[in-house]
């Protein structure tokens, strides 16, 4: 195991947990102001993905998938609250989770009647097919631009919840909305945006994995449910909480994969290794989610409710 | 354990006997249960015995889910992981040489409830949505983990080597289907009476406000888990029929979409009805058959139904009979 290996690894590790933030921000923040827990969220990032991919395929611009699959995929929020996710906000947890989990078997179906069962794939843009080389070692450009990415969005939602009026609504939202709406503040359009902007940040996750993964029906609920997976050990509504959540989450995921077998053949008999290894690095993250509830139910970065 | 006397009067009200209407219905889909292998066997029509026996092996496991989601107010997405589990048990305990059907439920019941003290100990930490997403991501861990069992089918899954033995009745389709049907029966008398009972009111009233039951002096954890574990091994005894049924085991049978099928079970017949889940797996299922019949895309059809049952049926089927006492799982 060379050392380029394990920082490859590492990389695609830190990749990874990116995406997810990108999606724990969105249904973490729409959690947060809204009590309101989405499985369709997976849904938008298949949607956001197939809207880049058709449309890289007919202009041959990537930067133009990405606008439209982002711009596409927030329309399609307003779009989803006006026609009645608004009016689940009201309805317990189980109303949420049974009305979602219909949107997702109409979603997954929906995509098969569109674009058939197969498998459709994207190119990552010509300027980002080259590796690049990193302290020495080459990393394929198209995961770092991955990585940039989501860290400028990690700062940009950092600066906007922080530093500007919007995200004073939303933190002031989250924490007591019925006083924020005496205070004259639309809070159903507030709640609308906020549920749009995390729309938007699923469907850029799917646009950004259209290179790296085959973009097809049900692509969704396995990055859902890791996203889940990542708000649960972050802490159900803080952002901060899902940032180092998915990037402990995908660290762990992915060396889980990639290192935990080359290790368990050094300590265990070879035929042991090999049945263990695999079956130990797919419920790796698993594992964590447990250990972590088991001493903090509430998360690592638990949101403090005054 | 000090606390208020329970009113057994009260306690009772929630039971299929609050109704004669509900006492009809029950008495009814049994009579159908009995009666759909005699006319099978009249008319040799195989389809409709595989199709009842499935809506058992799922009524029994969403029976078992409304003892946790019904009336314990636990919403766990993550049954199907027991269901599977007992399915798996059939076939690693029978490939393993353990192949004594009383043997394997034995087996059966110390694994899945150590497992489910395990895993309900360490999800009901947690609160309400929490504990929806983690239930959810333990289930995906035996999911994966079963996946990745190469030696055992991986994610294609494997027929059964030898069904559970059970003397002159193994592999005798017609008795594993009464077998069923009665295990179904004491299922559904087994939660009436533990539902009328202390231990069901102090259940049912943490799903209510847990803050009084604690203030009443009565602990809800030691309640809320044995209910889950409970229920957990009702599943686990429907995914012991279901491979032996099909002599088939495959992960699909945890998938994700499982357990939000059993929770789709439960609310459409009615949570926190004894016998709601039942109607609740016929009508799911038959309502399934007959949109396959219609066609492919049907779970394009199915989703927007589930969301109109949230919107429009939030009592259940169970609910439209009738008479007795007004559901109480939901507000």
């Amino acid at each position: 195991m060379s050392p380029a290996f394990l920082l490859t690894q590492v990389l695609n590790g830190v990749q990874f947990g990116l995406l997810l933030f990108l999606m724990a921000a969105g249904l973490t923040l729409v959690f947060g102001i809204m009590n309101f827990v989405n499985l369709a969220h997976g849904s938008l990032y298949m949607v956001g993905a197939y809207v880049a991919a058709l449309t890289y395929g007919r202009t041959g611009s990537f930067a133009l998938a990405l606008v439209a699959a982002v711009v596409g995929v927030f329309v399609l929020g307003i779009v989803l609250d006006r026609l009645g996710f608004a009016a689940l906000h009201r309805r317990d947890h189980l109303d949420q989770v049974l009305a979602t989990f219909g949107v997702v078997l109409f979603a997954n179906e929906a995509m098969r009647m569109l674009f058939g069962s197969a498998p459709l794939y994207m190119d990552a843009p010509a300027a980002l097919s080259q590796p690049v080389v990193i302290a020495g070692f080459n990393y394929p450009a198209y995961r770092g631009a991955i990585i940039v990415a989501g860290l400028l969005v990690a700062v940009g939602l950092h600066l906007l919840i922080e530093r500007t009026r919007l995200g004073m609504l939303i933190r002031a939202g989250a924490s007591n909305r019925d006083m924020v709406s005496a205070l004259g503040v639309n809070v159903g359009w507030l709640a609308r945006l906020v549920f749009a902007l995390g729309a938007a940040l699923a469907g850029f996750a799917g646009a950004m994995v259209g290179p790296i993964l085959s973009i097809q029906p049900g692509m969704g609920e396995p990055v859902l449910i890791l996203t889940l997976v990542v708000i649960v050990v972050g802490g159900i509504g803080s952002i901060r909480g899902a940032l180092f959540g998915a990037l402990i989450v995908g660290i762990v995921d992915t060396l889980g994969r990639g290192v935990l077998p080359g290790l368990l053949h050094l300590v265990l008999s070879p035929s042991l290794a090999s049945a263990a290894g695999p079956a130990l690095a797919s419920v790796g993250v698993y594992l964590l989610m447990a250990a972590v509830l088991a001493f903090k139910p509430d998360g690592l970065f638990p949101v403090r409710h005054s | 354990m000090s606390g208020t006397a329970p009113n057994p009067s009260a306690a009772r009200e929630a039971g299929p006997g609050a109704s004669r209407w509900r006492a009809g219905a029950t008495a009814a889909l049994m009579a159908v249960g009995v009666a759909v292998p005699i006319y099978a066997a009249l008319t040799g029509d195989t389809y409709l015995v595989a199709l009842a026996s499935r809506i058992l092996v799922y009524a029994l496991a969403a029976v078992g889910l409304n003892l946790a989601l019904g009336f314990g107010g636990m919403v766990s997405f993550g049954h199907a992981m027991y269901l599977g589990l007992g399915a798996y048990a059939v076939l690693l305990l029978g490939a393993s040489g353990v192949t004594n059907g009383w043997l394997q439920l034995a087996i059966l019941v110390i694994v899945v409830g150590v497992v489910a003290a395990v895993v309900g100990t360490i999800s009901l930490r947690t609160r309400g949505i929490a504990f929806i997403m983690i239930t959810l991501a333990f289930a995906q861990l035996f999911y994966f983990l079963f996946v990745s069992l190469k030696a055992w089918g991986g994610d294609e899954g494997m027929s059964l080597p030898q069904p559970s033995s059970f003397g002159p009745f193994t592999g005798n389709r017609t008795a594993l289907y009464f077998a069923l049907l009665a295990t179904l029966a004491a299922a559904l008398a087994g939660t009436h009476r533990l539902v009328g009972s202390r231990f069901g009111l102090v259940l049912r009233a943490t799903r209510v406000n847990e803050r009084r039951v604690r203030a009443l002096g009565t602990a809800p954890l030691p309640y809320r888990l044995a209910a889950y574990v409970l229920s957990a091994l009702l599943c686990a005894l429907a995914g012991f029929f279901l491979a032996n049924l099909t002599g088939f085991v495959s992960p699909a049978y945890l998938a994700w979409t499982v357990s939000g099928e059993l929770i789709v079970m439960v609310v459409l017949g009615g949570a926190g009805t004894v016998v709601g889940p039942v109607a609740g797996a016929v009508g799911l299922l038959v309502l399934e058959e007959g949109l396959k019949a219609l066609t492919e895309h049907w779970m394009a059809i199915l989703g927007p139904l589930i969301v109109l049952m949230v919107v429009l049926l939030r009592n259940g089927l169970w609910s439209l009979l009738p008479g007795g006492v007004t559901n109480e799982a939901r507000r």
